[in-house]
């Protein structure tokens, strides 16, 4: 049985990534499981500069789901290459970068600083909800993310992925421009903007009002939401969104996804990956499937 | 301390109201016998439509016994409030750093606790009190349904405060620290947040370290999604923008370290 994908030349031993921001650089999630079994850590977003995010509360639960507004915060490009690539270094596990800016400027600096830096991807953050400047922007209007992708594309080293963002009226659209950019591949689905409001205390239940909303609820939303970006391209799709077993995952691929990544079910089930990991090869076993990219846009028209 | 820091299986050996909507809840966990006062755990109601583990603070605890003693405040503890004898739970734990007892060692220790802050100074008492500190506990109630006075006095004098005056002072924490003229090298604080700012003001103006355990909206509960951060005074070496995470820094800080 051969769980390996490649995307854009990069090999993964299995399929099963963390989505950004949910797993930090893997220092915390590494008292749980072993990082060794990941395809790839994707980290949490890094700026050009500290960013000290919202204020709190900065989280709340939904049904089925959670509400989120950090507004990546991150300690900046500096301490992240001293200390959170090393420690990344030591497992045996592709490291893909999620990079985050106000300003073309700003992401480009990052991309510039990483070309040196041990990083097997970057996954570019168009898509944040919760911060006020730049970041979203950029992924919510097709020329926009055409001009940005370009012009990382022109200074990276590594592969970029694109990460999506579902607030938008036509996915395939967007995809398609990420892909004329010169995308590597894209991820999807970021965050559904959402809001809380307690009606005792009748205030809303975020400082920041709106979040991003993650978690099995948007499932369904993200399945179809990557059906129709990959139907849509070429370049690889990493999908996500509500992922909380291989089922889940298995659902993905199915939908066109080359790879997907576990989110918000972390703090659920600080175990997800790995058990995502062991689920989708229980399941090729089951099913005598010796390659993991038959199951890839497997699904019967 | 790898060990100490999994999802578990526990089973409930008891759980009783003790004041209105406030119950004890004893489990019977592996995790018990690591813990350390001001530690807490996480705690998943069975309710699918739910995700996140509660977080609640260690009452006390002994080798397989872990007790919590929390307060309903929404369909997650409404759950836990009915659990049995002999129902499972899941639970993250242990976290969070714990007060440092050590530091305490030889000083006059006052415990203030408010409201649903006064269950983690009971194991905090209890700490104290072996390795011979000094304790004094103010528990500060809203009435006089007085839970676990009797548990309190079994490691130091304890003293009340209630807000309608029904029993002991009529006031808060710090109203008994004045009214008694209580003298403390140290003073270790759990309670609601306008208690906490009272008690940074109080230690600040009297020279006296407080460590304080803070209480934010938790995600993770292990450090990863920044959801329960404070602010603090200087920049610390995790995040670099001065904001701790309540789960893992903390919840207990050196008061003159945050910004509340």
């Amino acid at each position: 049985m051969n769980t390996k994908v490649t995307i854009a030349g990069v090999e993964f031993k299995n399929p099963v990534m963390t989505a950004s921001g949910t797993f930090g650089s893997g220092m915390e999630y590494g008292e749980f499981v072993d990082l060794n079994r990941l395809g790839a850590v994707v980290t949490k977003g890094v700026a050009n500069v500290p960013w000290p995010g919202n204020p709190t509360p900065r989280v709340a639960e939904t049904y089925g789901g959670m509400l989120n507004a950090i507004g990546l915060q991150n300690p900046g490009i500096d301490v992240f290459v001293e200390r959170d690539l090393p420690f990344l270094g030591r497992f045996d596990t592709k490291i893909i970068v999620n990079v985050c800016g106000k300003t073309v400027e700003d992401y480009l600096e990052v991309v510039e600083r990483l070309s040196e830096c041990p990083v097997d991807m970057l996954e570019i953050n168009v898509s944040c909800p919760n911060v006020k400047e730049g970041a979203i922007a950029f992924g919510q209007d097709a020329e926009c993310l055409y001009d940005i992708t370009a012009k990382i594309k022109e200074k990276a080293r590594q592969p970029i992925i694109m990460k999506l963002s579902p607030n938008v009226t036509d996915i395939a659209q967007m995809a398609r421009a990420a892909e004329a950019a010169g995308a590597d591949a894209i991820s999807l689905i970021n965050t559904i903007t959402g809001m809380k409001i307690d009606i005792h205390k009748r205030t809303f239940a975020l400082a920041n009002r709106t979040g991003g909303m993650s978690g099995p609820a948007i499932k369904p939303v993200a399945v179809r939401m990557v059906y129709q970006a990959s139907h849509a391209v070429k370049i690889p799709v990493i999908g996500m969104g509500g992922i909380a077993n291989a089922e889940d995952a298995i659902e993905f691929l199915l939908a066109g996804a080359s790879a997907v990544a576990v989110g918000a079910m972390n703090f659920v089930n600080p175990y997800t990956t790995v058990e995502v990991v062991e689920g989708i090869e229980a399941y090729m076993k089951q099913y005598g499937i010796e390659e993991i990219g038959e199951l890839v846009g497997a699904v019967k028209e | 301390m790898r060990n100490e820091k999994r999802k578990a299986a526990a089973k409930v050996l008891g759980n009783q109201e003790i004041a209105p909507g406030i119950y004890d809840m004893w489990l019977d966990t592996e995790l018990a016998g690591a813990v350390r006062a001001g530690q807490f755990i996480g705690v998943y109601p069975k309710d699918k439509s739910t995700l996140l583990p509660r977080p609640i603070s260690i009452c006390e605890a002994d080798e397989r016994k872990l007790r919590i003693v929390f307060r309903i405040a929404g369909g997650g503890t409404r759950e836990f409030a009915s659990y049995k004898e002999g129902d499972e739970v899941e639970i993250l734990g242990l976290l969070g750093n714990g007060f440092p007892v050590d530091e305490a060692m030889g000083k006059r220790v006052v415990l203030l606790g408010g409201g649903i802050g006064i269950p983690p100074m009971v194991e905090l008492a209890r700490e104290l009190s072996k390795i011979g500190a000094l304790v004094k506990v103010i528990a500060g109630y809203r009435d006089g349904n007085l839970f676990l006075k009797e548990d309190l006095e079994k490691y130091g004098e304890i003293l009340i405060a209630t807000e309608d005056g029904s029993a002991g002072v009529k006031g808060n924490v710090l109203t008994v620290m004045e009214e008694r003229g209580l003298k403390a090298d140290m003073l270790m604080a759990c309670g609601p947040m306008p208690m906490l700012r009272a008690v940074k003001r109080y230690s600040e103006e009297r020279g006296i370290r407080a460590w304080i355990s803070l209480e934010e909206r938790m995600a993770c509960g292990v450090g990863a999604c920044l959801g329960c951060v404070c602010r603090t005074k200087r920049t610390d070496p995790h995040s670099h923008v001065k904001n701790a995470r309540i789960c893992t820094d903390g919840p207990v800080f050196d008061a003159a370290d945050v910004d509340i």
